[in-house]
């Protein structure tokens, strides 16, 4: 679970074993066709064993967590603290009381950027962003990395910088010396694009931002399904990722920060369980990670999600990455083959993740998507939640194939033959 | 699963050969409509003549992108509407919202919507339902903003 390259590739993953444990890939979409489902990146489906969890637990040991004294609270507490530990030790992560649980990971960047942006004046002023500020994202953020860093400069009155994207499809880093300054409070990125799959050079970009005292945050959505990812060895200050893009249940996020941030840190919601005491005039607050965890928690998608750290883990991160890599270089070469076809993402080369998206001449994505439906082949079209990146490359959408480890070549080849298809049957009309 | 109910002839002509496309003098009112999921965008601008008590639907003059179904929509539309007064073009409209939530149950009554039936095949897909009505959302905004515009109150 370290960066470290391991001297031998990894066993290639069994995916005709791996498949067996997703009930949904064996359904039909109607009587003739087959589900090819190529949309993980939006959502990633959910193995047996991630279910079964829950269920277990369920019907087993639910109950209310850190709460009561009776003896089911406690298993269930001990299994809600057992699933942050184990979903902590996944990316990394010693401390469990550096993980907190949202409910999702838009939910975990928005907690970082209005706690950054509170106003109280005790909190050291490295951690407060006011006026004159500056925030510095990328132009290859999904939504839920921008918007909530526009907002907060709009209500601090900072101003929002970004790292523009470059021809290749990378960030253009020939700025960065006067896009990073003692100006810049907080620099916010992406780990991996949801687009374009570059994978950015996180640990270079979060030394540099040190070097100007600026708070590193880490989109780490699309990374942590799809590579070994050590959180705390990329130099980062906290990070955000989502359940249900590695295997796991949905309503359930995970803000990850360095102890002395996180300590540092106001609370946003305001409730119960995150109190240390309270009267009727004034409230203290409890220690990290409690204090980002008001109300009840989402219980069984914790267990859910271990148990889905659990399944990864098993199959072994790099399996998971070079399994990845290879239906990627596949597919990037294939649609490249087909006239009109232009692949939106870095060379194969370079390093870059499972998500291909792609542009058909002429043709709108939904028209692409719907035709590809037909056939089974599930794709993701449209702007996937970054019209600012498409809008650089002067795109109104793209259509998106996005894998995880139980993709075959042959849904690949479904994809590549089906957008000879799609190609063909607009080809009718013109 | 057919898509040729989908993508009829007709979608696919009014796609390649928009009709009234392209932004014109003069107007009253100019909307810029998004659809936040998939990114397609029109602008509108409608002119009126007639007078208050029965306006006349002069032009609609646009610019879109977005989906075969949604330009040939915007095609469709200004075609059926252009000359006509608003209040002859007020059942058009509602038929056609009605059979686009209707999920393929209603058939679309050509002698009322003309070649927009040929859009009808949208109201079984129902996410391609707001392809369809983008331009007519779009019109109808521009509609009241031309009669705040002119002293012409509905």
């Amino acid at each position: 679970m370290t960066l470290s390259q391991a001297p031998a590739a990894p066993a290639p993953l069994d995916v005709s074993a791996i498949r067996g444990d997703f009930p949904i890939l064996d359904r039909m979409l109607d009587a003739e066709t087959p589900l090819v489902y190529l949309d993980s990146g939006a959502t990633s489906q959910r193995p047996r064993q991630v279910l079964d969890a829950e269920i277990d637990f369920l019907t087993r040991d639910n109950a209310a967590v850190k709460r009561g004294a009776h003896r089911l609270a406690e298993a269930a507490t001990d299994a809600f603290e057992s699933a942050r530990a184990r979903i902590g030790a996944f990316v990394g992560v010693a401390r469990p009381e550096q993980i907190a649980f949202t409910k999702n990971a838009t939910e975990a960047l928005n907690v970082l950027a209005y706690a950054l942006g509170d106003p109280d004046s005790s909190r050291s002023d490295q951690l407060r962003v006011s006026e004159g500020d500056e925030i510095l994202i990328t132009e290859m953020e999904h939504h839920a990395n921008l918007v909530p860093w526009q907002e907060l400069a709009r209500r601090t009155g900072a101003t929002l910088r970004w790292i523009p994207l470059a021809e290749d499809y990378t960030l253009d880093l020939t700025d960065l010396d006067s896009l990073l300054t003692e100006r810049t409070k907080v620099f916010a990125l992406t780990h991996q694009s949801n687009v374009l799959g570059t994978v950015n050079p996180v640990a270079e970009l979060a030394s540099r931002a040190h070097e100007v005292g600026a708070l590193v945050v880490l989109d780490a959505c699309q990374s942590v399904p799809h590579m070994s990812v050590d959180l705390p060895a990329l130099g980062v200050d906290a990070a955000a990722f989502s359940g249900h893009k590695m295997l796991g249940p949905t309503g359930i996020g995970v803000l990850w920060g360095r102890d002395d941030l996180l300590a540092q840190l106001p609370p946003v919601m305001t409730g119960g369980s995150m109190i240390e005491t309270v009267t009727m005039e004034r409230t203290t607050f409890a220690e990290p990670p409690a204090r980002f965890e008001a109300g009840t928690p989402m219980i069984s998608q914790a267990v859910g999600l271990a148990a889905a750290c659990d399944y990864l883990d098993a199959l072994g991160m790099d399996a998971v990455a070079a399994h990845e890599r290879g239906l990627t270089r596949r597919a990037v070469e294939g649609l490249s083959q087909l006239p009109g076809v232009r692949v939106i993402g870095p060379e194969v080369t370079t390093e870059r993740a499972g998500a291909v998206s792609f542009d058909l001449a002429g043709r709108h994505p939904h028209d692409v998507g719907q035709v590809l439906d037909s056939r089974g082949v599930e794709v993701r079209v449209g702007h996937h939640c970054a019209w600012p990146l498409h809008r650089r490359y002067g795109l109104a959408g793209t259509t998106r194939a996005s894998f995880s480890v139980y993709t075959t070549t042959a849904e690949i080849d479904a994809l590549i033959d089906g957008m000879g298809a799609v190609i063909d049957f607009f080809a009718r009309f013109e | 699963m057919d898509l040729s109910s989908l993508y009829t002839d007709i979608v696919f002509e009014h796609d390649k050969r928009p009709l009234h496309a392209g932004l014109r003098e003069p107007f009253e009112a100019e909307v810029h409509h998004v659809n936040p999921t998939c990114g397609d965008e029109i602008t509108l601008r409608l002119h009126l003549g007639g007078d208050a008590d029965a306006p006349v639907v002069e032009d609609i003059s646009y610019d879109a992108t977005g989906c075969a179904m949604s330009r040939a929509s915007a095609s469709i539309m200004s075609d059926l509407l252009i000359g006509h007064t608003t209040s002859e073009n007020e059942p058009v409209a509602e038929h056609l919202d009605r059979v686009m939530h209707a999920r393929g149950e209603e058939q679309g009554d050509e002698e009322i919507i003309g070649d927009a039936v040929a859009l009808q095949g949208a109201a079984k897909f129902p996410n391609r339902v707001k392809c369809v009505l983008m331009s007519w959302k779009a019109y109808q905004s521009a509609l009241i903003e031309a009669r705040g515009a002119l002293g012409w109150s509905a």
